[in-house]
């Protein structure tokens, strides 16, 4: 009777998680799975087939984007970790008391606002007319205006300031927990700083960084408007064709075929990651 | 001994606010000393600790090891290791890695270091254990690993800071012997900080006591025990009874002072500023109390007291007695042959003047 009544509290309990993966994540990730398959060969008329695959390996452009997509996200993500490894450092070892939690929400208050805001914000900065332009021109070092918007470095000045929160905390959290004195102790056995933040921190921080580093490449690798508002028309950022094609040309086929690429791609560089970094997925987001 | 010694301080300050922590401490620690300080948490040792371990800068004063001035060397590049309270083994590295781990940033050789990692666990008693990993173990072998971790670096000091302190009971009992045949064995100066004054009467061939950022005294053990130079020590330094009154005379080197219940009673003079009339403590040791019926061997203090129970402990069995609303300790007879003691009965405590100590009631 009572194991009965706690089972059944387990299910109330579970369902809307369950609901969630179910409806949220599974189902659309099968359809789309199924779309991929699919060849359309005349308006009512649906054959199976690998056509939209082998699309993307013979048409260069496909295959060039996925790879350029890939290659920036992992240094959006590396740039991501050498910023925010400092400042998550301040953060839990050197501030105290009522600065640790205003540093704390100094990053979090960018993230009130929407990524679109965010992103014009940076615009606002960057374009041709934008405050670094002409501040540029008052101190003289430029003679006209000079657009800084619409190439790859604004694309990842973008993606790092979106990725920087996600760095932050998990590097805070395993950061926090170290004792000092094993900081002390490997100065004492006469360590360096180089030494002790490569054999001491940065293992200690293992498990920080690779989750950081999952959640912001992942966040990289699928995001949408930060690419296509600061790299411009020629952003070539994978997600683009994605939306090219489900509602530019309306080819759901191809567009749920790169959709599950994309996908295998993330989860083949996650785990080579966590591979390579020696560390569990279980561990880390434990 | 002086500026050759092992560790020779002069005058160290180190200020916190308007609060020093450190007070013109000066300390000298000839080679192959196992020299202990000791005082209440909050005293300063630890911060006096991290000055000779290069953590923290002293704001005054120097600091010499083997004659050399180390008061600018960074602690990557002093002779001297640490232990710490918590003993901070790196938990990502295997017991070998641990102890290899200072070897390596001396740019020793795989091989030469195998073979010292090797050579300094069988010296601390855990062969084979190199390869696991210091969770797996037991608290006295992770005390063990952390010494290997500095004794395998030769260093001319070690400093140990409280490193037995989350050790439970007995495990600490066999740990305090076992230090001290360590410091013996490789003959290192070791520096223990510590607030249990046991652990420092056991080891330790040098004790300082340590109270609001100075020393009370440094004496070997024993000397702390039996002529202790404050107040502070007599009461810190194993059990006391204190008694006080009003001093009435002082002849030779014995002073009489009045307790409160007017009996007269007797102890050598242990500080100068006793004046006749002013108030005056007695300090005495509950082994120093005999406990007597009439026969009164002849010279000696007495006092009346009243029994409030008895305190059984084997060889450390007490009695708790009570003289004008102070407490008072006696040591009872190992042999059993205490009388009956009921609570609320008289008894009559006396003591030999020369194992008393009194101060005045104002000497710090």
């Amino acid at each position: 009777m009572k194991s009965s009544v706690s089972r059944l509290s387990l299910w109330l309990l579970l369902t809307p998680f369950l609901l969630w993966i179910v409806l949220l994540v599974l189902l659309p990730h099968l359809q789309m799975l199924r779309v991929s398959f699919q060849v359309r060969e005349s308006w009512d008329t649906i054959a199976w087939g690998i056509e939209q695959y082998q699309n993307f390996f013979t048409e260069s452009y496909y295959w060039r984007t996925f790879v350029r997509t890939g290659m920036m996200s992992l240094f959006t993500t590396f740039l991501t970790l050498i910023i925010a490894f400092p400042i998550a450092w301040y953060i839990a070892r050197l501030a105290r008391g009522r600065s640790k939690g205003i540093l704390f929400l100094a990053c979090l208050i960018p993230f009130w606002a929407s990524e679109l805001v965010r992103t014009y914000g940076w615009m606002i900065l960057l374009r041709e007319s934008g405050l670094f332009s002409s501040w540029l021109q008052a101190v003289g070092w430029v003679d006209g205006p000079v657009e800084m918007l619409y190439n790859d470095v604004a694309v990842i000045i973008g993606l790092v300031y979106n990725g920087l929160l996600f760095m932050v905390v998990p590097l805070v959290t395993t950061l926090d927990g170290m004792d000092e004195n094993l900081v002390e102790a490997g100065y004492d056995l006469g360590g360096g700083h180089g030494t002790v933040l490569r054999e001491i921190v940065v293992p200690w921080a293992m498990p920080g960084i690779v989750s950081g580093c999952i959640v912001v490449f992942m966040l990289t690798l699928g995001s949408y408007l930060t690419p296509v508002l600061m790299g411009g028309k020629d952003s070539a950022w994978f997600t683009e064709q994605i939306f090219t094609q489900f509602i530019t040309r309306f080819n759901w086929e191809q567009g749920a075929a790169l959709g599950v690429l994309l996908l295998v791609l993330s989860s083949v560089i996650v785990w080579l990651g966590l591979k390579i970094s020696g560390q569990s997925l279980r561990k880390v987001m434990g | 001994m002086g500026m050759d010694s092992d560790l020779y301080c002069e005058g160290l300050v180190r200020c916190f606010g308007s609060n020093a922590a450190v007070d013109h401490v000066s300390l000298d620690v000839p080679a192959g000393t196992f020299f202990s300080i000791l005082g209440p948490s909050g005293c300063g040792k630890t911060t006096l600790l991290r000055l000779l371990a290069g953590f923290d800068k002293p704001d005054q004063g120097d600091i010499h090891i083997r004659g050399q001035r180390m008061n600018d060397v960074p602690p990557n590049r002093r002779p001297v290791n640490m232990v710490f309270q918590h003993l901070a083994l790196f938990p990502t590295m295997t017991v070998g890695d641990n102890i290899g781990y200072g070897l390596k940033r001396r740019k020793m050789p795989l091989a030469e270091r195998r073979k010292r990692i090797a050579r300094v666990l069988e010296q601390v008693g855990l062969p084979e254990l190199e390869h696991r990993n210091p969770q797996e173990l037991s608290g006295g072998q992770r005390q063990r690993v952390a010494l290997a971790r500095c004794l395998v670096l030769e260093p001319t000091l070690l400093l140990l800071d409280e490193p037995l302190g989350a050790l439970d009971l007995k495990l600490r009992e066999q740990m305090k012997v076992e230090l001290k045949h360590l410091q013996k064995q490789f003959g290192t100066t070791f520096v223990y900080i510590t607030h249990d004054q046991s652990e420092a009467m056991v080891m330790s061939d040098q004790v300082a006591v340590m109270r609001d950022g100075r020393f009370d005294q440094v004496a070997p053990p024993e000397e702390l025990y039996r002529e202790p130079a404050t107040p502070f020590v007599a009461g810190f330094v194993g059990d006391n009874n204190r008694l006080s009154g009003e001093l009435v005379s002082v002849r030779d080197d014995l002073a009489e002072i009045r307790l409160d219940d007017g009996v007269l009673v007797q102890g050598r003079v242990a500080s100068d500023n006793l004046r006749t009339g002013h108030r005056a403590e007695l300090y005495i040791r509950p082994e120093s109390l005999v406990l007597s019926g009439d026969a009164l061997s002849a010279g000696f203090s007495s006092m009346q007291a009243k029994v409030r129970t008895t305190l059984f402990d084997g060889a450390n069995s007490r009695v708790e007695a009570e003289n004008c609303g102070q407490p008072v300790y006696a040591r009872l007879p190992q042999d059993g042959s205490a009388p009956r003691l009921s609570a609320d009965s008289s008894i009559r405590l006396a003591w030999n003047p020369a194992l008393a100590r009194v101060f005045g009631a104002d000497s710090l």
